[in-house]
């Protein structure tokens, strides 16, 4: 039986953790092929509703990653990415499910080393919960 | 007179009156309120009965009072405007004086959000200005809010409550005003432990000539121990326990504390008996009856007078 | 305006158990201004019901629709939505409970061959204002008898918790309510307007007692324009 590779949704920011990805894929921090890079042009755009569709279509994981706080372009998109992964969660909740599937993360402008372990974590997490329970 | 209490015709002959409180039970059994009366009983002048004090479900107010008349005390019944409409405040106001309560105390009440039963709809169809202005017309024109006469002679000497130390600190003087303009013949203030606010509070009061339209008398109530002290500066709305006071405490030693929260208490009763416009104290021992004969022995204010 | 706030999930899974025609009818007015059941919300709810389903076993549908204003017949007088609501076994309203009641008579009133079921998704809270991003305050109780001219525009029978309207009670301290330490005291916020008003003596005369009959203690209340009607 192939093994599970969880499929994971990254809503990245345009001015960090897209640099990072690209930074990343060129460099040898390799991180799951099954990850699907969305561009943003800032985290604070994600809506509570992109995530929940994201779970809802069959993702395994979601994952915003934004910049460091107190370093986003537009001031305070990343804290409102936070809030709204936050409200996400206990929404999720009510429905029975995981918190774990989602995230909301950061990495500095050329974090590409960091932006390739917080996706492998969360992999790993995922792989311990096992496929989105809508899938089966 | 207006309605003859033992209470009124003390004040009115310029006696320097001592009132006690005691909160009824949290059930229905009467030996509990007589046991308390019989510790107050010929120690104070009259003794108010708390009506559902805390918003704690306790022994109605009136039903309290009326065991007090029996045991021979004299009761100044408690009313909050928080679980009664107008109809009903009337209605036991006709029922407290056939039952020969005299002296009553017009409360907002306290918010059921602090007692045991906070998802209950509180009433404030009226407030406590407002009541003191109904009961003074049902005893003074004889009818009732609706103007409708009132069958037989309804009489009742009018309290009401004062808090000096609340906020905004310079209104309270004219809020007091106000209930006096509204008809209220005497009133009782929060307790009392910073003496320089509650001078500067009744020279106001003085000047505004309060004092002689109607009696104020000073709350005072002990400070049995160091977390109550700290509890109650911290947790009761307007009340200021100055440092001095709590160091006293602390400096008493173990096993000494309340006897010297007893004697701080003697000194200040002493002192308000001594600013003008003070023309009595209302003790609130809280479960601390048993301690009132001597707390009145200590401050040099036995025995009482007799009417 | 009318503010509300969702009911929790389980609640309106709850509701709708046993369903399988599910309709979900945002409203496009208040609730939407304070993010509690306009579009956003009803794809929100629309997602978790889908989700919740899906992780049962249960293949109800779930449709989104929003109506600009559930409270008057005009916004609900569309064929399309009539045609949705006959379509469905259940319709979850995240409008205010007027909204709720009126949609729920209405959609009975034009749909003849079966009763239509309404329930909320909805607790309405108040009658407010937004006082900051995603913060909405009480500000009026609908007593039917205004005060505000009296009160430099600040409601006692609203704001205090007590409705007092002689001046604070004991309870009021350095500006807060001692219901809620949170909660401004409405008479010390009165006091600081009348006296920037000059209005102080307003404080001394006494309000008499209020009478309740305008309030909802005389039952329940209509207004009816003449001029309006033909």
């Amino acid at each position: 039986m192939k093994e599970f590779e969880p499929r994971i949704i990254a809503f990245c920011c345009h001015y960090c953790a897209l640099a990072a990805a690209d930074v990343a894929g060129k460099m040898e921090f390799q991180f799951p092929p099954s990850v699907r890079v969305i561009r943003v042009l800032c985290t604070g755009k994600v809506e509570i509703l992109h995530l929940l569709k994201a779970l809802e279509a069959g993702a395994d994981g979601v994952v915003v990653i934004g910049c460091k706080f107190g370093e986003c372009y537009f001031r305070e998109g990343n804290y409102r990415a936070q809030k709204k992964v936050e409200r996400a969660k206990s929404l999720l909740e009510e429905v029975g499910i995981e918190q774990g599937r989602l995230r909301f993360d950061f990495v500095p402008g050329p974090g590409a080393k960091k932006f390739a372990a917080i996706l492998s974590t969360m992999t790993e997490e995922l792989k311990a919960l096992g496929p989105n329970p809508l899938r089966s | 007179m207006k309605s003859g209490s033992n209470l009124e015709r003390l004040l009115e002959r310029g006696e320097f009156v001592v009132t006690g409180e005691l909160g009824p039970p949290k059930g229905p059994d009467a030996n509990v309120v007589k046991e308390k009366a019989a510790m107050l009983k010929d120690h104070v002048d009259a003794v108010n009965i708390t009506d559902n004090q805390s918003a704690t479900v306790r022994m109605s107010s009136i039903a309290a009072c009326k065991i007090l008349i029996d045991e021979g005390l004299e009761p100044t019944m408690q009313m909050v405007a928080r679980d009664r409409n107008r109809i009903a405040m009337m209605a036991d106001l006709f029922g407290a004086t056939a039952l020969g309560i005299k002296n009553m105390l017009c409360l907002s009440g306290d918010h059921q959000i602090f007692g045991n039963h906070p998802e209950a709809k509180n009433v404030f169809d009226i407030d406590s200005i407002q009541m003191i202005h109904m009961v003074k017309t049902m005893r003074d024109e004889h009818k009732v809010i609706c103007e409708d006469e009132i069958e037989g002679e309804f009489t009742m000497y009018i309290g009401a409550a004062c808090n000096p130390f609340a906020d905004p600190a310079w209104y309270r003087p004219h809020r007091l005003a106000k209930k006096v303009e509204a008809g209220v013949d005497f009133i009782q203030t929060q307790c009392i432990y910073d003496m320089n606010r509650f001078r500067a509070f009744m020279k106001q009061v003085v000047d505004m000539g309060l004092h002689e339209k109607c009696k104020i008398l000073a709350g005072v109530t002990p400070l049995k121990s160091i977390g109550m002290a700290r509890y109650m500066a911290a947790n009761v709305s307007g009340i200021i326990i100055p440092d001095d006071m709590i160091n006293r405490l602390r400096d008493a030693g173990k096993g000494n504390v309340a006897a010297e929260g007893i004697k701080i208490l003697c000194e200040q009763m002493q002192e308000l008996k001594d600013i003008e416009g003070v023309a009595g104290i209302h003790l609130m021992a809280i479960e601390w009856e048993h301690r009132v004969p001597e707390i009145m022995k200590m401050a040099g204010f036995l025995p009482r007078p007799t009417v | 305006m009318i503010v509300g706030e969702r009911k929790p999930f389980s609640e309106i899974l709850s509701m709708v158990e046993g369903d399988s025609k599910i309709l979900i009818l945002g409203c496009g007015s208040c609730v939407t201004v304070c993010m509690a059941g306009g579009e956003e919300e009803v794809k929100i709810l629309g997602s978790q019901l889908r989700m919740a389903f899906r992780r049962n076993g249960n293949n109800a549908e779930v449709t989104e629709l929003v109506a600009l204003r559930q409270c008057d017949d005009e916004y609900l007088e569309d064929t399309p939505l009539i045609e949705k609501v006959k379509d469905a076994d259940i319709v979850i309203s995240m409008a205010c409970g007027v909204g709720v009641q009126h949609a729920s008579t209405f959609f009975n009133r034009v749909i003849d061959d079966k009763t239509i079921r309404v329930v909320p998704a909805l607790n309405t809270t108040f009658m407010g204002a937004n006082i900051d991003v995603g913060e909405w305050h009480e500000r009026c109780l609908g007593c039917g008898d205004c005060v505000l001219e009296k009160t430099g525009g600040i409601c006692p029978i609203t704001r205090c918790a007590k409705s007092l309207l002689n001046g604070p009670c004991g309870g009021s301290f350095n500006g807060k309510c001692e219901v809620n330490k949170d909660t401004d005291c409405a008479w010390h916020l009165i006091i600081e307007r009348l006296e920037a008003l000059g209005e102080l003596d307003n404080l001394k005369k006494i309000e008499m007692y209020k009478d309740w009959r305008p309030s909802h203690s005389g039952g329940p209340r209509k207004t009816v324009r003449e001029d309006m009607k033909i």
